[in-house]
C-alpha cells in the first residue's frame, strides 16, 4: 500500500514535469515575448540599447533550457515569479484566486453527485418509470447543452426576466459575506454541475442495473436483509468503483470547464486570471496557473486511485 | 398426519412482461422437518426457479410468480409482505448457490457478510461475532480466524461454499435449499462440500432440499426425489423406489444414461435424443412425447397429471409401467 502510494507520488511529480516542459515551449511559440508584453505598444519607441537592457533584466536572449531551469528552479523553492502586467507576485494573484475556483468546484461537483447518483439510483431501482425517465431526460440535455451556453441562458434569465444579477456586485469571499457568496456561486455551479450530474447518473443507473443482476445481491436479500442494507452496502458499494472513477474524470473537465463559467459569471477566480493573463502576454501567470491545473488533474487522479484501493480490496496490493 | 413443514402447491413462475411464458408450470412437493429432498432436472426444467420462487428471490419483473401456493409450518409465503418475507429468509430457509464465487459480496469481509446474516435477524452483534467464529469452524474451515477477516478473493471456491455453508447454517434454519452447490468446484471439493452437508444436516436434524442434475448425489443423500421436466414434477418416489422401477420414461432414460460400474472403460454413454421443448411452444399433449420411447397417438391428446402410483409415489405418464414397450 505504502510502496503503490510511493510509486505514484513519483510518476505525478514525472507528470508535472512533462507538463511544466510542454507549456514552457507552447508558451515561448507564441508572438511577442516579456518586453513586448510588459510594455506593449510603447517598446517600439525604445532605443536599441534600451531594449537590449530590458532584454537582458527579463532574461530573454537567454537559451530556452537555461531560462526553464532557471524558472524551475524559483518554482521549486516558492518563487513564482512577479506578473508582467500588474507587477505583483504571482503568488499573490493565485492566492486570491484560488479560493474561489476552488469553492466553484467544491460546489458544483457536490451539486453534480447529488444529482447524478440521486437520480441513477432512483432510475435503475425502477427502471421505465417516471423517475427514470426524468433522470434520462435531464442526462440528455445536461450532456448536450455546453457550459458556456447554459451559463449564458442563465446569466440571461437572472437578468433580463428575474432582474436578479448578485454578479454585478463585486466579488464576496465566503467569510467577508456568506449570503452574497453563495448567491455568486451557486448559479455558476449549477451550469457547472448539469454536465456533471449528467455524465455520473449515467453511469450510476448503468453500475446499478449491472450489479443488481449478481449472485451476492441475491445472496444479500436470500439471507434476510432490510431493503436498505441490500441498496447500500451490497448494490451502492459495489456500484461505487465505476462512479468514483467518472467523479474524478469530471472533476479534471471541471477544472477546464471553471474557465468558461467564471468569464461570463465574472468570478475572479483561476480561469478568468488565466484568460486575462494570456490576452496579456503575462508569461510568468499563465505558467504558474497552468501548472496548477495541471498538478490539480494529477493529484485528483491519485485520490482516486487511492480511492479505490479503499473500496476494493481486490486492488489493494498484498 | 401432521403437516409437512414446506407446502408447494401448483407453483406457477412466468418470464416476460406483457402475456408471461410459463416456464415453471404447477410444481408440488412437500418437504417434512429433517428430511432430505432431491429435485432433479435438466438445465431449463424450472428447479432452481421455483426455488427462488419459494424464497421470493425472483429477479422481478422479468420473472414473476404467476400462482401456486407455498406454505411454511401453514403460513402463506406468497403473501406475505417484504418486512414479514425478510424473517423467513436466512432464518428459517436458507439457501445456498451454485456459484460461490459469486455469491459473496466481494468488498466486504467475511466476518462482516455473516455477521450482518445474524444481526438482521435480531442477534446483537456481539453475539453474531462468537456464532460467526463457532459456525466457520463448524464446516472444517481449519483456519477459521483467518478465513473470518478475509476478503472473498483471498479464498478459494471450495472454502468459499463452506462460508456459504456457515453463514445458511448461522442462524439454524429448519430447510435449507441447496442450489447445486459443488457444479463450480473441483470433483475433489465437491466431494467434500456434499459430505459436509450431509453431516451438518445430520447434526442440525433441519429439511435440505438439494436441487442438482446429478443423479448420484440424489442416489447418496436424499430420501425422496421430485423428477422435472419443462416446469412440473414428472415423477416423485423415493430414493430406492426410484432407481429400482422408475415410473416415468424420462427417469428411465435418465437412469439409463448414468455410467455404472461394468460399463466398459471409454464406452459411449446413453443418452436421451432430441433436447427439452421450448416453453413458448408447448402444445397440448405430453411435453415429453417428441423424445419419448413410449409415446403413442394417445399422449397427443392432453399433458397427464402427476397420478399416484402406489404409496408415496407418483408420475405425469399415460402408461403405466407395466405397458411399456422394449
Amino acid at each position: 500500500m505504502l510502496l503503490g502510494v510511493a510509486r505514484r507520488l513519483l510518476s505525478m511529480v514525472i507528470t508535472l514535469l512533462g507538463v511544466s516542459v510542454v507549456i514552457f515551449v507552447i508558451l515561448r511559440l507564441l508572438p511577442g515575448n516579456a518586453v513586448t508584453a510588459s510594455l506593449g505598444v510603447s517598446a517600439g519607441l525604445l532605443s536599441h540599447a534600451q531594449l537590449a537592457a530590458l532584454d537582458r533584466y527579463y532574461g530573454v536572449g537567454q537559451p530556452a533550457v537555461q531560462q526553464f531551469v532557471s524558472w524551475l528552479v524559483a518554482v521549486l523553492t516558492g518563487n513564482l515569479g512577479v506578473s508582467l502586467a500588474s507587477r505583483e507576485p504571482v503568488a499573490t494573484l493565485i492566492g486570491a484566486a484560488l479560493p474561489v475556483t476552488v469553492e466553484l468546484a467544491l460546489v458544483a461537483i457536490v451539486l453534480g453527485l447529488l444529482i447524478g447518483v440521486g437520480l441513477g439510483m432512483l432510475g435503475a431501482l425502477h427502471p421505465g418509470r417516471l423517475p427514470d425517465s426524468v433522470g434520462q431526460g435531464v442526462a440528455v440535455v445536461g450532456l448536450g447543452v455546453p457550459s458556456f451556453v447554459l451559463g449564458t441562458g442563465i446569466v440571461t434569465l437572472l437578468a433580463s426576466v428575474l432582474h436578479y444579477f448578485p454578479s454585478s456586485q463585486s466579488f464576496a469571499g465566503f467569510f467577508q459575506n456568506p449570503w452574497l457568496n453563495l448567491q455568486q456561486i451557486i448559479f455558476p455551479a449549477l451550469a457547472l454541475s448539469l454536465g456533471i450530474g449528467a455524465a455520473i447518473m449515467r453511469t450510476t443507473r448503468a453500475a446499478i442495473l449491472e450489479v443488481s443482476g449478481q449472485g451476492f445481491v441475491r445472496t444479500a436479500r436470500g439471507k434476510g436483509l432490510a431493503p436498505r442494507t441490500v441498496s447500500w452496502r451490497h448494490l451502492f458499494l459495489n456500484s461505487s468503483i465505476p462512479i468514483v472513477t467518472m467523479t474524478g474524470i469530471q472533476l479534471g473537465y471541471l477544472l477546464g470547464g471553471t474557465v468558461i463559467v467564471e468569464q461570463i459569471f465574472v468570478l475572479p477566480g483561476l480561469g478568468r486570471l488565466l484568460v486575462t493573463s494570456i490576452a496579456n502576454r503575462d508569461f510568468p501567470v499563465v505558467q504558474s496557473v497552468t501548472l496548477l491545473f495541471a498538478a490539480a488533474f494529477v493529484v485528483v487522479n491519485m485520490l482516486t486511485d487511492i480511492l479505490y484501493t479503499v473500496i476494493d480490496p481486490r486492488t489493494r496490493a498484498r | 398426519m401432521a403437516h409437512p413443514l414446506l407446502t408447494i402447491r401448483g407453483l406457477r413462475v412466468g418470464v416476460g412482461r406483457g402475456v408471461p411464458v410459463e416456464i415453471v408450470r404447477g410444481v408440488d412437493l412437500d418437504v417434512d422437518g429433517g428430511e432430505k429432498v432431491g429435485i432433479v432436472g435438466e438445465s431449463g426444467s424450472g428447479k432452481t426457479l421455483s426455488m427462488l420462487a419459494v424464497l421470493g428471490l425472483l429477479p422481478t419483473p422479468a420473472l414473476r410468480v404467476l400462482g401456486g401456493s407455498v406454505r411454511l409450518g401453514g403460513v402463506e409465503l406468497l403473501d406475505l409482505d417484504e418486512p414479514h418475507l425478510r424473517r423467513v429468509r436466512g432464518a428459517r430457509i436458507a439457501m445456498i448457490y451454485q456459484d460461490p464465487m459469486s455469491s459473496l459480496n466481494p468488498l466486504l469481509r467475511v466476518r462482516t457478510q455473516i455477521v450482518e446474516t445474524l444481526v438482521a435477524h435480531g442477534v446483537d452483534r456481539r453475539r453474531a461475532r462468537e456464532r460467526t467464529r463457532e459456525v466457520l469452524s463448524q464446516v472444517g474451515l481449519r483456519d477459521a480466524a483467518r478465513v473470518e477477516g478475509a476478503f472473498p478473493h483471498e479464498l478459494s471456491g471450495g472454502m468459499l461454499q463452506r462460508v456459504m455453508i456457515a453463514m445458511a447454517l448461522s442462524t439454524q434454519p429448519e430447510v435449507l435449499i441447496a442450489d447445486e452447490p459443488t457444479t463450480a468446484l473441483d470433483v475433489t471439493v465437491q466431494e467434500q462440500i456434499l459430505s459436509l452437508v450431509g453431516e451438518l444436516q445430520a447434526q442440525n436434524r433441519m429439511a435440505v432440499v438439494w436441487v442438482t442434475h446429478d443423479l448420484g448425489v440424489v442416489a447418496r443423500l436424499v430420501d425422496r426425489v421430485a423428477v422435472m421436466y419443462a416446469g412440473r414434477v414428472v415423477e416423485h418416489a423415493s430414493t430406492p423406489d426410484l432407481f429400482a422401477r422408475p415410473q416415468h420414461p424420462y427417469t428411465a432414460a435418465l437412469l439409463a444414461s448414468l455410467p455404472r460400474p461394468g460399463t466398459a472403460h471409454r464406452a459411449t454413454l446413453r443418452q436421451i435424443p432430441g433436447s427439452p421443448p421450448d416453453p413458448a411452444r408447448l402444445g397440448s399433449g405430453c411435453p415429453y412425447l417428441p423424445r419419448c420411447p413410449q409415446g403413442d397417438q394417445e399422449c397427443r391428446v392432453a399433458e397427464p397429471d402427476l397420478l399416484d402410483r402406489g404409496p408415496g409415489r407418483a408420475s405425469a405418464c399415460w402408461k403405466p409401467r407395466d405397458r411399456w414397450q422394449g
